[in-house]
């Protein structure tokens, strides 16, 4: 059985993004990166394949920039990817998102696990792997610390996942798909050879009508604002000993009924 | 038809505090439509949980108590929401941006070809329409957005909105309704949860104390661990802690972590680097201890004590405990 990552790119999370004049988002020169947690589901794919999987297909719906993000994963030793490119996706919603990388899902033979991120880290919501998951009617594991056991042969899977108030044990069978956290592995750097690989790789693009794609998105983004800066001016708390200093801090605190 | 409908997340008997908070708002929202709000109670023993909704500002309840609700499952909880929706028609429908709040909302959404606006912290009605905001670029930017056809959807982010009180005399149907999946329908199976022991939820806590890789290692958390019991805090910590394998990933703030929101967070032997931030930016008030006075953490902090944590933190757990009489 394959394996299926879903990623897309984000601008550097230490990128300064800014709303320019006209409304439009910038971030300068800093450079788009493969989405952060992608890193992760990407290497439990890779995890995967050593545990018996078939083969790994990267899989973005995003634009050419989305480019770099698949050659990144690929670098890390992906065996090929698909880039879903339409205009019909530019303003999409996760619901549009998450229904033509379901649809492109069903286009590759044989996929046994959907992995992808925990969320995304620019417009991110997590909502993405559920709602892949709904549209596919296969069963989605979100937020998984651990694949505790796998077997391709008998469709079947056992994770752990976390949860607010501790960690649960869930059964599945195959098809399925997973949302993995940063605590399940560290990912690998691409290799030279990988790098060089992932250069020469064809990348196809598929279209919504390749994807037999119908449908609109519900949500509708309107002004996007920096968040009102409050005017914290920090008061550095000076004694001459650490309890005394400690000590009106505490008073400081609990006068602005935080404590 | 129409309705504000509230989806009441509870484990073991208790309710997010996330989903309170959507009650109150879901209270408002529906003054302003003229509509009613409905309370959704899926689960097993948790039928308590729909008259206490009520309390604390709905006006009626649909309560499932079914053994096969019992473990949190995706599929028996988002099919019975979008299942109860498509036979009641509700113009709203909101959760709280929880784990579980997602994992019901997104699926529920996809039957519903319903459009979610996720992790919401300021929703308004202008000119009878729904406006919500969210932070987008790990809080950098703040997006608004509608959804002007179907359903609208929305997750709310944990403290964005203030819990409603419990209003004894408040009074509302209570009715029952039937699960839509046999237990034979459902392909998952929870075979454990293991409960992290007694601690003080990250997400929902009034106050967190953090520590970061000043701490030195994992006995370094000790000084902070003590001072979040006297104050009934939750613990919290920077990435390059949780990298170092000082203590579990639960524990992570920040754009790959938790994002958390108290009244007060106090950060010790953390730098402050926009990733952490990106977790911590809309605390009410920050409190930075570090020994390097041009940390940037400072330029968030309202309060400063440029010093060794080592020494700070005691001091401050000592100063706590005198004041507040522990
Ligand atoms: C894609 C990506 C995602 C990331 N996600 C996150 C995230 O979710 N959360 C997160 O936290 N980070 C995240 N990071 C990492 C982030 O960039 C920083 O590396 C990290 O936050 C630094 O942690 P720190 O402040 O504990 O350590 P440092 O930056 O090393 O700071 C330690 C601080 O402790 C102070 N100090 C040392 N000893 C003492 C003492 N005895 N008393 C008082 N102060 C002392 C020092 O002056 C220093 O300021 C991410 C990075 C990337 C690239
Ligand atoms: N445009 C996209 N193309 C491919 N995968 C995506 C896309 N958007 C989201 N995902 C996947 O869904 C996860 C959660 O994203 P989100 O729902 O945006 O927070 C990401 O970590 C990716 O694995």
């Amino acid at each position: 059985m394959r394996i299926v990552v879903c990623t897309k790119e984000t601008p550097d999370t230490a990128a300064k993004v800014e709303v320019s004049a006209d409304g439009s988002v910038s971030w300068g020169d800093a450079p788009l990166v493969i989405n952060p947690w992608d890193e992760y589901a990407v290497e439990e794919a890779l995890q995967l394949k050593d545990r018996g999987a078939s083969g790994i297909t990267v899989l973005a719906a995003g634009t050419e920039v989305t480019r770099d993000a698949l050659r990144h994963a690929l670098a890390m030793g992906c065996d090929d990817a698909v880039l879903v490119d339409d205009p019909t996706l530019e303003q999409a919603d996760t619901l549009l998102v998450s229904k033509a990388l379901a649809a492109a899902v069903r286009k590759v033979d044989d996929v046994g696990i959907v992995l992808c991120g925990r969320t995304t880290t620019d417009g991110g919501s997590g909502l993405t792997p559920v709602q892949i998951g709904r549209w596919l009617g296969w069963s989605t594991l979100t937020y998984v610390s651990r694949v505790l056991a796998v077997d391709f042969a008998a469709g079947k899977i056992t994770v752990e996942r976390l949860l607010e108030e501790g960690r649960q044990v869930v059964e599945s069978p195959l098809p399925v798909v997973i949302s993995v956290v940063k605590e399940i592995n560290e990912p690998r750097y691409p290799s030279f050879m990988g790098i060089r690989k992932a250069g020469k790789a064809e990348i196809p693009v598929w279209s919504a009508a390749d994807l037999g794609l119908e449908g609109v998105a519900q949500v509708q983004w309107g002004a996007v604002s920096a968040p009102v800066t409050r005017d914290v001016q920090c008061e550095m708390i000076t004694a001459v000993s650490v309890e005394e200093a400690a000590d009106r801090l505490a008073e400081k605190l609990i006068a602005d009924k935080v404590v | 038809m129409g309705g504000v409908w509230v989806w009441i997340e509870q484990h073991d008997g208790k309710a997010a505090g996330a989903s309170w908070e959507a009650v109150g708002v879901g209270r408002r929202l529906a003054d302003a439509l003229g509509e009613k709000v409905t309370a959704l109670v899926f689960g097993h023993n948790a039928a308590a949980l729909g008259s206490e909704a009520i309390k604390r500002g709905a006006d009626s309840a649909l309560v499932c108590d079914d053994e096969t609700l019992a473990d949190f499952r995706v599929d028996p909880v988002a099919s019975l929401l979008s299942a109860l929706a498509k036979q009641h028609g509700p113009s709203v429908i909101m959760a709280g941006a929880t784990t579980r709040g997602t994992d019901v909302m997104g699926p529920a959404a996809v039957d519903l070809d319903a459009g979610v606006v996720a992790d919401v912290v300021e929703i308004e009605v202008e000119r009878e329409r729904i406006v919500a905001s969210r932070p987008v670029y790990a809080g950098k930017l703040i997006a608004r957005a509608t959804i002007p056809a179907g359903v609208q959807m929305f997750t709310l982010r944990g403290r964005a909105f203030p819990a409603p009180a419990v209003d004894e005399a408040r009074t509302g149907a209570v009715e029952a309704v039937s699960p839509v999946r046999a237990e034979g329908d459902i392909t998952t199976k929870v075979t454990s949860f293991e409960v992290r022991g007694g601690e003080v939820s990250l997400t929902e806590a009034a106050i967190v104390v953090a520590g970061g890789r000043g701490v030195g290692g994992p006995e370094g958390f000790e000084p902070l661990r003590e001072l979040a019991g006297v104050l009934g805090a939750a613990l919290g910590a920077s990435r390059a802690t949780v990298d170092a394998g000082w203590i579990p990933y639960e524990y992570q703030v920040g754009q790959t972590g938790k994002v958390v929101s108290p009244d007060l967070y106090i950060a010790a032997g953390v730098s402050g680097a926009v990733q952490h931030q990106a977790g911590m930016r809309t605390s009410k008030v920050i409190v930075a201890i570090n020994k390097d006075a041009d940390a940037p953490i400072f330029r968030l902090a309202r309060y400063g004590i440029a010093g060794d944590l080592f020494q700070v933190v005691p001091a401050l757990t000592a100063a706590f405990r005198k004041r507040l009489g522990k």
